[in-house]
């Protein structure tokens, strides 16, 4: 497992530039997503079950006058939404290339890790036995439980005498997934209200959750944010090793101890605000790495951007495939995501890895 | 990936040299390790003790001698009734689709070279899952339809992640990732399956997504016996040439076995397995992945273990339905909720040990 995942990994094979020349390329890269990302919000508000033409979109947000229900809809329903896709895509991008660089792991994900199994044993623990039924009550206990798990998986992948190589985070991630989805299963086998209500939460979508869920876990997440990209620079030296870390002066504990809490609140606050969403957190930093190189605090900038773009651009294929119904963005992401992920691992096999 | 492979295959079984004997006839000869069938015995006799308490435990108290006497062909004809019709059926289903799943792990593990290939991985689970959703679901078949469904998707599934894998041989590494992404689709899709159905039938088909032991009947239960009576000869006697592969393809080639076939037979022989055991039981977790790992560290032996494994996955079931039987006397558990439970937790407990899990 180890040599293999780490060649798809390895340095994207950049044709040698003097160091100066990079700067500039990964600048303007980011400022074209950065525009890219800017349409997709655009869509985001402007594309719907219901046709609204695209002035009076962008009167209800520039000039809002509150004079006719559609601007009121892309106020009230549109504009929440694509707010909560901007903040969860780019919190699922970030925990995702902060979980493959805390653990040299290219495959981490907050599905394989098992911080989503945690936020949803949380959740369903909080719904079925303390009788939480809002968002309010029970985000709190999805963040406890991905925090747990994620601090659980870190403890038991490095209880052993080789420390936290990858392999062994993915099988501790994969234990405790297993142990927390029959939990869950019992809870929702016995108890068939709340199976009702799971069922709609396990299949990660930015539709229908409460309005405020956005300012609920706002703080949290950029509270994650924050402290990612505090960490690029020790993530830098973690990649080339505890060893080589320590000997340059850097403290590989205490990186992966603040790793874990931003990853704790990225991710397990955007999974309880919008269920499970998987392979965000899988494809996005490698396609980051392709853009950016080896440099954490490029990979995180453009982590956060390309998630964002994914997930919203997701979100409105979703919308727009299968009017007047719509998909899921979990499903279409899994759908955009899995392909990408398989491209990409024959591409790098192309190029001799 | 050659290069690991063997390093830490001859890491994992502590730095002690394998006792290994040769056994020989006039024509054939068979190298034994006394370790090996030692642990094998232990595993039949424990597993035999598992069987018969699980014909003891049910809702109905029937004292053990009683169990005993109808086991051996005679006793009372209303025990008799008991054990017959429910109890043994459930237990044989335990011990049959154990084996199916343990069997089917190693030889999953050991043409991928890495603990996690197992079929839950490589999305058979999860595509076996959206069959049966798919029959359950949109076409309301029976139970019947739901595993021949069920094990058509599990098919078709692991077919897409071969052929989108297979180029030059079969590369362990991307099969995963493949598998991974697949599965990946596959869940999606079983989510918004559930999300989109009335609760009632909702809720019947998460009991099946849990994988169940109860109540089952002859009816399922002699189709497994007859699949694994085809196909467990075939896996045990793929024992060698997949020990050879994980020397390295060259290697093999060079000692007589093609990897390209031996793969394909290996897999083949993998899929069909499990299909058979989610069509008896549904989509029971963990076992192919823990059965193999377990098999390893008791018997320390190299290769892939497929017979102590199968044994190993006979054992695990059974006894995780008995025990939450004793556990929990009131509620139908099932035994996938069991399998998750302490499948989970013994491979955590295992990781933290010396010499855990192959890595």
């Amino acid at each position: 497992m180890g040599t293999v995942t780490e060649r798809v990994a390895g340095p994207p094979k950049a044709a040698p530039r003097p160091p100066g020349r990079r700067l500039p390329a990964r600048a303007s890269g980011l400022a074209g997503w950065l525009a890219v990302l800017f349409v997709v919000l655009l869509a985001s508000v402007a594309i719907g079950t219901k046709d609204i033409p695209l002035a009076t979109v962008l009167d209800a947000l520039v000039d809002h006058d509150g004079s006719s229900p559609d601007q009121a809809l892309v106020r009230e329903l549109r504009l929440p939404r694509t707010g909560l896709g901007l903040a969860t895509g780019a919190a699922l991008g970030l925990a995702g290339a902060l979980m493959q660089a805390l653990t040299r792991n290219p495959l981490a994900d907050p599905g394989i890790l098992g911080v989503n199994s945690g936020a949803s044993a949380g959740a369903v623990l909080a719904i079925g036995f303390a009788g939480f039924q809002h968002f309010s009550g029970y985000v709190w206990f999805a963040l406890a439980g991905a925090g747990l798990v994620s601090v659980m998986v870190h403890l038991i992948g490095s209880a052993g005498p080789g420390g936290a190589t990858p392999i062994r985070l993915v099988l501790a991630g994969a234990a405790l997934s297993a142990a927390l989805t029959a939990l869950v299963t019992a809870v929702l086998l016995m108890r068939p209200e709340v199976f009702d209500a799971f069922r709609f939460w396990t299949v990660g979508s930015l539709a229908g959750r409460q309005a405020d869920t956005l300012w609920q876990v706002l703080p949290l997440l950029l509270a994650g944010m924050l402290l990612a990209l505090a960490l690029a620079r020790p993530l830098d030296a973690l990649t080339l090793g505890d060893d080589v870390a320590t000997s340059l002066g850097g403290r590989p504990a205490r990186t992966r101890v603040a790793g874990v809490l931003a990853v704790t609140l990225l991710c397990g606050g955007a999974t309880a605000a919008v269920g499970p969403i998987a392979f965000v957190g899988l494809a996005v930093p490698h396609l980051a790495r392709r853009r950016s190189g080896q440099d954490h605090r490029w990979i995180l900038a453009y982590s956060a951007v390309l998630g964002a773009v994914l997930l919203l651009a997701a979100d409105v294929l979703g919308r727009v495939l299968t009017r007047p119904g719509e998909l899921e963005v979990a499903v279409v992401t899994a759908f955009l995501g899995a392909p990408a992920l398989i491209v990409l691992s024959r591409r790098n096999r192309r190029s001799g890895r | 990936m050659t290069a690991t492979a063997s390093r830490t295959r001859t890491r994992t079984p502590k730095q002690r040299p394998l006792r290994t004997r040769t056994l020989r006839t006039r024509r054939f000869s068979v190298r034994v390790r006394p370790r090996v069938l030692v642990v094998g015995a232990a595993l039949l006799v424990v597993t035999a003790v598992v069987f018969v308490l699980a014909c003891v435990t049910g809702d109905f108290g029937l004292p053990m001698p009683e169990v005993l006497r109808v086991l051996a062909g005679g006793g009372e004809p209303g025990a008799r009734f008991i054990v017959v019709e429910f109890r043994l059926p459930r237990a044989v289903a335990g011990l049959l689709v154990g084996t199916a799943l343990g069997a089917s792990g190693a030889l999953f593990q050991s043409v991928t070279r890495n603990p996690l290939g197992s079929p839950d991985v490589i999305g058979f689970g999860s595509g076996a899952a959206t069959g049966a959703l798919i029959a359950l679901l949109m076409w309301h078949t029976s139970a019947l339809g739901t595993s021949v469904a069920a094990v058509a998707g599990g098919a078709v599934t692991a077919a897409v992640v071969l052929l989108i894998t297979w180029r030059d041989g079969l590369h362990s590494q991307r099969l995963i990732i493949v598998g991974i992404g697949i599965a990946a689709m596959a869940t999606a899709v079983n989510a918004w399956l559930l999300s989109r159905s009335r609760v009632q039938e909702a809720e019947v088909a998460q009991l099946w997504l849990t994988g169940t032991l109860n109540g089952r009947t002859w009816d399922q239960v002699a189709p497994l016996a007859v699949v694994l009576a085809a196909l467990l000869p075939l896996a045990v006697a793929q024992s060698r040439g997949l020990g050879l592969l994980s020397l390295g393809d060259d290697t093999a080639e060079a000692l007589g076995t093609p990897p390209r076939p031996t793969r394909v037979i290996a897999i083949v022989t993998g899929v069909a397995l499990i299909g058979a055991s989610t069509a008896a039981a549904g989509p029971i977790t963990f076992v192919a992945l823990v059965a193999p790992q377990i098999a390893r560290r008791l018997t320390r032996a190299p290769g892939p273990g497929i017979a102590t494994s199968a044994l190993t996955g006979a054992l695990l079931l059974t006894g995780a339905d008995v025990a939450t039987q004793w556990a929990l006397p009131s509620v139908e558990v099932p035994a996938g909720i069991a399998t998750g439970l302490f499948g989970g937790a013994y491979l955590a407990w295992l990781l933290t040990r010396r010499g855990g899990p192959r890595d």
